[in-house]
């Protein structure tokens, strides 16, 4: 058992238990916490990867901007403990099975089809020194996209999320 | 070294729990935090064979997915708080306007 075998596992298992946690808290604060424990894990898996530009973004962009985001929209709306129904009940009582059983189904038809191909710790060093060109040259097309497409999200947060135009909205006309 | 299924595998435990989060919550904000992990599942599949086929660009698409990812989040979120202005819950079950 090397050490990089022993880190992976201590990064998966720190995953795994965030993510059932997530499941399990009916809190919604609770379950963000877990899923920033999710990803900080997960940046750990990508060091072992070698991808130290996702790491860095992983830990800046999802850990950072997008779990604060989700975090301050749950104290703005002041959510609460979430209710349980018949049809939470119900699902819980199927999905926890039928889930369990394809997990088990993905991870032996994986471990058993998969071959021997094994990574080695930092096997393609993602730095953004060799990211870079690859963004700025075969996927500009891409990337030129991805700002169109920031430019919409922005200003659809903002007309979806301000507050309705003080003028009165015109009466239906009668017919 | 660390075979590559060990990857898949967490990668597959991960979007599980999304898929499971999912369906079985019922606030609006915390299935939408089960999406997420959803993407972050896919992520480390893509890098894991990344790094197994020395192909680069699948960091790249990582890339790609969390650009995405934060555009959802961002306008998923004022979704949501529009729904609660409107109907004062964050519950799914109450914000059946659509159901027959």
């Amino acid at each position: 058992m090397n050490v990089h075998l022993i880190l992976f596992l201590a990064f998966a298992a720190v995953a795994v238990a965030g993510a059932v946690n997530l499941l399990a808290q009916t809190h919604p604060i609770n379950s963000a916490l877990s899923l920033i424990a999710v990803m900080a894990a997960l940046a750990g898996e990508y060091l072992l990867l070698g991808a130290e530009f996702v790491a860095a973004l992983q830990v800046i962009v999802y850990a950072g901007a997008v779990m604060v985001l989700f975090v301050f929209v749950i104290m703005l709306l002041n959510a609460g403990v979430e209710e349980r129904t018949q049809g939470s009940r119900v699902a819980i009582l199927f999905g926890i099975p039928g889930a369990v059983l394809g997990s088990v189904l993905v991870a032996w038809v994986v471990l058993r089809h998969s071959g021997t191909g094994e990574v080695p710790a930092g096997a393609l060093p993602g730095v953004p020194a060799t990211i870079g060109p690859l963004l700025f040259h075969e996927f500009l097309l891409p990337f030129e996209i991805t700002s169109i497409l920031i430019l919409i999200a922005i200003m659809g947060a903002v007309v979806l999320a301000s507050t309705p135009p003080s003028a009165p909205v015109p009466p239906r006309e009668e017919n | 070294m660390v075979p590559l299924s060990y990857y898949l595998v967490l990668s597959g435990i991960l979007f599980t729990c999304g898929v499971v989060g999912f369906l079985i919550k019922r606030n609006i904000i915390t299935i939408f935090m089960s999406i997420e992990l959803m993407l972050n599942g896919v992520n480390l599949s893509f890098v894991a064979f990344a790094a197994h086929w020395h192909a680069l660009a699948g960091q790249v698409f990582v890339f790609f997915v969390m650009v995405v990812a934060a555009a959802e989040a961002t306008v998923g979120l004022a979704i949501i708080i529009a729904v609660y202005r409107t109907r004062e819950t964050l519950n799914v079950d109450q914000v059946d306007l659509l159901k027959l």
